[in-house]
């Protein structure tokens, strides 16, 4: 990761808080987004993505910590047309169609895309002409990431955008995503999808509990927890003669097969049968970034809420 | 200009509203025509003459009755876009916007704007049913008149925001109904209530008085006499901060 300084940085926080009443939200979180980089704000259900989101985007103030947005005030920032955002939640405005909708979104920024250019990356052109307020739930999220794009903005702030799309729709949307990165541009997103996060980022932010628990490209997080498991039949040896391996960070039993999940496993492969010849059934897999992403959020603290979506599901509502 | 694109389509919005064309527009126009022909020759809105005896300050009914029907369809169009604020607020479309550059002055002048267009035709309409009905008034007389009404609406297109931003959306429709026709009742838009005493003075509190009393403007003693002046400057003075503040609230609502 680059070193950038509060006035180059896109976005510099540190030790931010936010409580809601008795729920800390956000919980001491240091961030430095250089210019041009793309960032996934990656967390399960309630770990303060929207909150930290929000405090960037000048909608909710920190109770601590400094936030800079291009050297600026959040608020700042946003006044001078820096920052387009897709929030998560939220519905459009009645009496409008959706090439209105977009244009006027447009209006409002110094540079904006050509509105045409936008509705076609975003498959909305066919929608067009249709009411804001009589569109599909997925259509509507479209046409909010349309809105958001036209901003042409330096800073792209996208909470949760392919929440309820389909399958086509969400490879457009992250189409589009890129080649707002290609061309330099800021791109802070927020998701709970792991593939979408490790595929469209340069780099992810893993946040549980307010914080952040992770933050490097997908490889470093798969690394951080391990990058690959061994499975072997392994009658009568004692765990702990196993953790002690080199290359093995742990090691579990279940019956005569035993699991080690590895940082190195050249050398745990062969300490393994350096060791123990009697070894049977020896299998290499490769850590999924699940279970790194579930490892790293998991229910350290009892926290009955900290629930993970390891895998995409069918269609969501988005809110 | 930057801002002309948000203005227009805010007006686009408002007039896409077919409860205000419906409410504003329509519904004053029926009223006039149910009403006045019948009336056509009688006179109204006199008040008791300062001797006390006999009447005065008279107008033709119809004159009076398209006045006080214009001014409450205008009432009606300028407090109305008050509601799309509240509809916007709840469709958490205020949060979006807070995420662009838009100018809050932007906002204000689009609102301002598309509320007093939005009152226009109310009285264009009524003008023309009034003249139907043989109201007469030279030129500078209509648009004294006029000049009044829209002088007369300021309150009502500031309480209309301070509206949108204070009252939940499923209560809003509700709150400028029964504060636009209380008003309207009162300043006498459905005939003259209180034609002297201690009522009389009190109603001449009200800017919806003085909006029915701009038809006075055709009898001579002509324009608003300075309470009428007074009492819209001192609603406006107030509401217009009052907005500024209610807008202020909710745009620092964190
Ligand atoms: N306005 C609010 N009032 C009270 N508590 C809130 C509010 N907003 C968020 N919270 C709480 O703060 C915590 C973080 O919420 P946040 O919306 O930031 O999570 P998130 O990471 O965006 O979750 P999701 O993936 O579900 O969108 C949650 O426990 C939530 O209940
Ligand atoms: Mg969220």
């Amino acid at each position: 990761m680059a070193v950038v300084s509060a006035e180059t940085a896109g976005i510099r926080t540190t030790g931010l808080t936010k409580s809601y009443g008795s729920v800390h939200a956000v919980r001491g979180i240091d961030l430095v987004i250089a210019p041009g980089e793309t960032v996934a704000l990656l967390g399960p259900n309630g770990a303060g993505k929207t909150t930290t989101v929000d405090i960037f985007l000048g909608l909710a103030r920190p109770d601590g910590g400094t936030v800079f947005v291009f050297g600026a005030s959040p608020t700042e920032a946003v006044r001078s047309g820096w920052v387009g955002a897709m929030l998560q939640s939220g519905s459009l405005p009645d009496h409008l169609r959706v090439r209105e909708l977009v244009t006027l979104l447009a209006s409002y920024y110094p540079h904006p895309r050509r509105v045409d250019e936008v509705l076609d990356q975003t498959g909305t052109a066919d929608i067009a002409g249709r009411w804001t307020n009589k569109l599909s739930g997925g259509q509507a999220q479209r046409v909010r990431f349309a809105a958001a794009l036209a901003s042409n903005a330096d800073l792209l702030i996208l909470d949760e955008p392919t929440a309820g799309i389909d399958v086509e729709g969400r490879r457009e949307i992250w189409r589009a995503i890129r080649a707002v990165a290609e061309r330099g541009k800021t791109v802070l997103f927020a998701t709970h999808y792991l593939e979408e996060a490790d595929a469209n980022a340069d780099r992810i932010v893993l946040i549980a509990r307010g914080e952040i628990v992770a933050d490097g490209p997908g490889s470093e997080i798969k690394a951080k927890v391990g990058s690959r498991t061994v499975k072997a039949t392994l009658p009568g040896v004692e765990l702990a003669e196993l953790r002690a391996l080199p290359g093995v960070l742990g090691a579990e039993r279940h019956g005569e097969a035993v699991t080690l999940s590895c940082s190195d496993t050249d050398a745990a492969l062969g300490a393994l049968f350096g060791s123990f010849p009697a070894v049977r059934d020896v299998e290499v897999r490769g850590a999924s970034l699940e279970e790194a992403f579930l490892e790293l959020t998991g229910d350290e603290h009892g926290d009955q809420d900290a629930k993970v979506e390891a895998s995409r599901p069918g269609n969501e509502e988005p809110g | 200009m930057k801002g002309t694109i948000h203005v227009r389509y805010e007006i686009l919005r408002s007039a896409r509203n077919p409860l205000l064309l419906g409410i504003s527009w329509a519904l004053p126009l029926v009223v006039f025509y149910a009403v006045a022909p019948e009336q056509r020759h009688a006179l109204a809105d006199c008040l008791t003459a300062p001797n006390g005896h006999g009447m005065t300050d008279c107008v033709s009914f119809p004159l009076y009755f398209m006045t006080a029907m214009a001014a409450y369809g205008a009432m009606w169009a300028t407090i109305a876009p008050g509601a799309r604020i509240a509809r916007d607020r709840g469709k958490g479309w205020i949060r979006q916007l807070r995420t662009t550059p838009l100018r809050a002055r932007t906002e204000a002048v689009a609102k301002v704007l598309a509320s007093y267009l939005g009152a226009l035709p109310a009285l264009v309409l009524l003008y023309l049913a009034g003249v139907s009905l043989g109201v007469r008034l030279d030129a500078a007389q209509w648009f004294e008149m006029t000049g009044l009404l829209l002088v007369g609406l300021a309150p009502f297109v500031a309480i209309g925001i301070v509206f949108g931003h204070l009252v939940p959306p499923d209560a809003i429709t509700v709150a400028e109904a029964g504060f636009v026709v209380i008003l309207a009742l009162l300043g006498g838009a459905f005939g003259t209530l209180f034609a002297g005493g201690v009522m009389l003075r009190v109603v001449k509190l009200l800017p919806s008085y003085w909006l029915v009393q701009a038809g006075k403007t055709a009898i001579g003693s002509g324009s608003w006499p300075a309470e009428a002046w007074i009492v819209v400057g001192i609603w406006t003075l107030c509401s217009v901060p009052l907005a500024a503040l209610a807008y202020q609230h909710d745009k620092a609502r964190v």
